[in-house]
């Protein structure tokens, strides 16, 4: 007020710091403000509340409290005048818990299969570590030797040493890894080439690029998993018969490549046009200009729009159970079934089981797109 | 060591002629952006391209690396002539530098990176030799303490030296400079023109599309004026401001100069 009325002023003694008014601080100043700003937000809130006291506490019951977490067959997970009340049977799973990893792969040759779980970590550790040391070896071990040792692994050596493990026998989380793995190890590379194809200067790969993109897009999965499992042995000599996973891997892998190619596509364009004129007016040839300069931050933009489409894929692998493969889901489809665990509550645990398993998966999946995206937002403009 | 000290030097040219343009033509769509431009270089000439915008300069100066493509008519840069095949074109690139009016440094890669990744990639010289000439460039722009860090974090005047250094860094022939100081705020403008100015006392060929006169006047043997795609006229500094032929040149200079 001194200021306004007064032609000169000059402070005198410093204004002290006071705390806020009440109702715009603490935790009444944040409930009001957040939960009961106006009678529409009001009921929202109950509505709300009310929901999550219906669900959770019930929820919650049968998947803890009222679990059984331990027995040998269905007695455990029966009502008794005791326990009138049975939640999730986690002994059936417990006890079935080598089938849903390893289907039917042979008890004494399991350890290959950790050795694969194991190498497939490191790598993922690596690949998605920002400040990773050698990220560019990374890349040749994750898109290179990773498939090749992977399979020789699962599958056996041919001159002896491992034994030959037919896929037949792979199941569960295995299958269901795998069929993610590949489709994100060969859609990534084949995305990047058809995206690059589509914005080619030559028609006829460009044509070419446009209408695989367009066609794959156009389909349904599981239609092209049928035409891969059922139609493909159609057309090729009988003497030919390729396996049914990889039947089902091959059109896992050509169905997310096409949707690969649209989101490292946004990444290209991103790239402002100047980028591309340095790199040629440096007498970089394309190939050269796009691996160095156009990939590297093209892709790193779009990490989490590929992770976003990775958490598809996996997702989406559950549907190859349709074509007879033994993923996750089918196996939990088939141990649901034992007359040795059916009770009224083993079909219930076996798919909250699963849907456990994906959840967990698929959201360490997105927390990860967000950390990326949060630190290309706060960095990247250096 | 030898290749190091060669690399510090402008490029000496295989003939007279650095720049030769011959009738060319250049249209986007329907819309004649090049008319008939016809333009010699000689080696160590300084020339400035002056004019109002949408003349057709820059697209000219894009042109000598085939950023832009002629239609017709012919461009010969040190005796080999423009023609579609991509390896000859890429050979020019690198005999050609530039430097653009936004810079267009890689922003994923430090300043030593951008400095050193083509003479690596395309000149194929050893890292260490490729970081010996990019620190001597650095230093010759005067920001050699920034060598680590990444072009975001440097201001637009040494981000274009920086771009200087780079293209510099290719040991090339001839440089091409597209408004080099346009997007620059106006404190940094003399830093830039200031590397420049050294750059053309080594006796570099230099093409520069600018608007800063004083330049053209203190380092240019050339200025050429152009207007609506063609070449208006072309002089001396002191001809070209002392007394302009055209009315078209004395009315930009007019505008221009206050």
């Amino acid at each position: 007020m001194t200021v306004a009325t007064q032609a000169a002023y000059v402070a005198s003694s410093p204004i002290p710091a006071i705390p806020p008014p009440s109702a715009h601080a603490g935790v009444i100043g944040w409930l009001r403000a957040n939960l009961f700003s106006s009678p529409f937000n009001v009921a929202l809130t109950i509505v709300c509340a009310l929901l999550i006291l219906w669900i959770v506490p019930s929820l919650l019951r049968f998947l803890l409290i009222d679990a059984v977490w331990t027995g040998a067959d269905r007695q455990a997970c029966l009502a008794t005048p005791e326990h009138p009340e049975v939640g999730a049977c986690w002994a059936f799973v417990r006890d079935r818990i080598n089938f849903f990893v390893y289907g039917f792969y042979p008890i004494d040759q399991r350890w290959r299969v950790d050795v694969f779980f194991a190498a497939l970590a490191f790598g993922v550790g690596w690949l998605t570590w920002l400040d990773a040391p050698r990220r560019d070896i990374c890349l040749i071990y994750f898109f290179a030797v990773l498939p090749i040792v992977s399979f020789l692994l699962l599958h056996g050596t041919p001159g002896g040493g491992l034994p030959l493990v037919e896929t037949a026998k792979w199941g569960g989380v295995l299958v269901t890894v795998v069929v993610a793995a590949v489709g994100i190890v060969v859609s990534l590379p084949l995305g990047v080439l058809l995206a690059l194809g589509r914005r080619s200067e030559m028609p006829a790969v460009r044509l070419f690029s446009v209408i695989f993109i367009e066609f794959v897009r156009g389909v349904p999965l599981i239609t092209v998993l049928f035409m891969a499992s059922v139609m493909l042995p159609l057309f090729l000599p009988d003497t030919w018969s390729p396996d049914k996973l990889l039947r089902a891997l091959v059109g896992v892998a050509l169905f997310s490549a096409a949707y690969m190619a649209e989101v490292v596509r946004a990444g290209l364009q991103a790239i402002p046009r100047g980028q591309h004129e340095a790199a040629m007016a440096v007498g970089l040839s394309y190939w050269k200009a796009m691996y160095l300069i156009i990939l590297p931050q093209a892709l790193k933009i779009t990490i989490p729009n590929i992770v976003n489409s990775a958490v598809g894929l996996f997702k989406d692998t559950t549907l190859v159970f349709i074509v007879g493969i033994f993923d996750l889901l089918k196996t939990v489809e088939a141990a649901r079934g034992d007359p040795q665990w059916a009770t009224p509550v083993t079909s219930t645990t076996g798919y909250a089981f699963v849907a456990i398993f994906y959840f967990l998966s698929c959201y360490a999946m997105s927390r990860y797109a967000r950390y990326v995206e949060a630190r290309l937002a706060q960095g990247d403009r250096r | 060591m030898n290749q190091v000290t060669s690399f510090l030097r402008p490029a000496p040219l295989n003939t007279d002629v650095a720049v030769e343009m011959i009738g060319v033509n250049k249209w986007y769509g329907d819309f004649h952006v090049l008319r008939d431009i016809n333009l010699k270089v000689m080696g160590g000439e300084r020339i400035v391209i002056c004019g109002p915008s949408g003349s057709g300069k820059s697209t000219l100066i894009r042109c000598i690396n085939r950023l832009e493509e002629h239609q017709r008519g012919r461009i010969l840069v040190d005796g080999v002539e423009l023609l579609d095949d991509v390896k000859k074109i890429e050979e020019i690139r690198r005999d050609v530098g530039m430097v653009f009016q936004q810079f267009n440094l890689f922003p994923h890669l430090t300043v030593l990176e951008n400095l050193t990744l083509a003479p690596i990639w395309v000149r194929h010289l050893p890292r260490r030799e490729a970081e010996e000439i990019a620190r001597h460039y650095l230093q010759r722009v005067k920001i050699p303490e920034q060598a680590e860090k990444f072009p975001g974090q440097l201001s637009g005047g040494q981000q274009q030296r920086v771009a200087i250094a780079r293209a510099l860094c290719m040991n090339p022939k001839i440089m091409l400079f597209d408004e080099p100081t346009s997007a620059l705020d106006p404190e940094m403008v003399k830093e830039v023109l200031d590397a420049m100015n050294e750059l053309a006392n080594d006796g570099m060929t230099m093409l520069v599309v600018s608007h800063e006169m004083g330049f053209a006047r203190q380092v240019a043997n050339r200025i050429v004026f152009m207007d609506e795609g063609q070449i208006i006229e072309a002089n001396t500094p002191e001809a070209f401001f002392a007394s302009p032929q055209h009315e078209r040149t004395k009315l930009f200079l007019s505008q221009i100069l206050h």
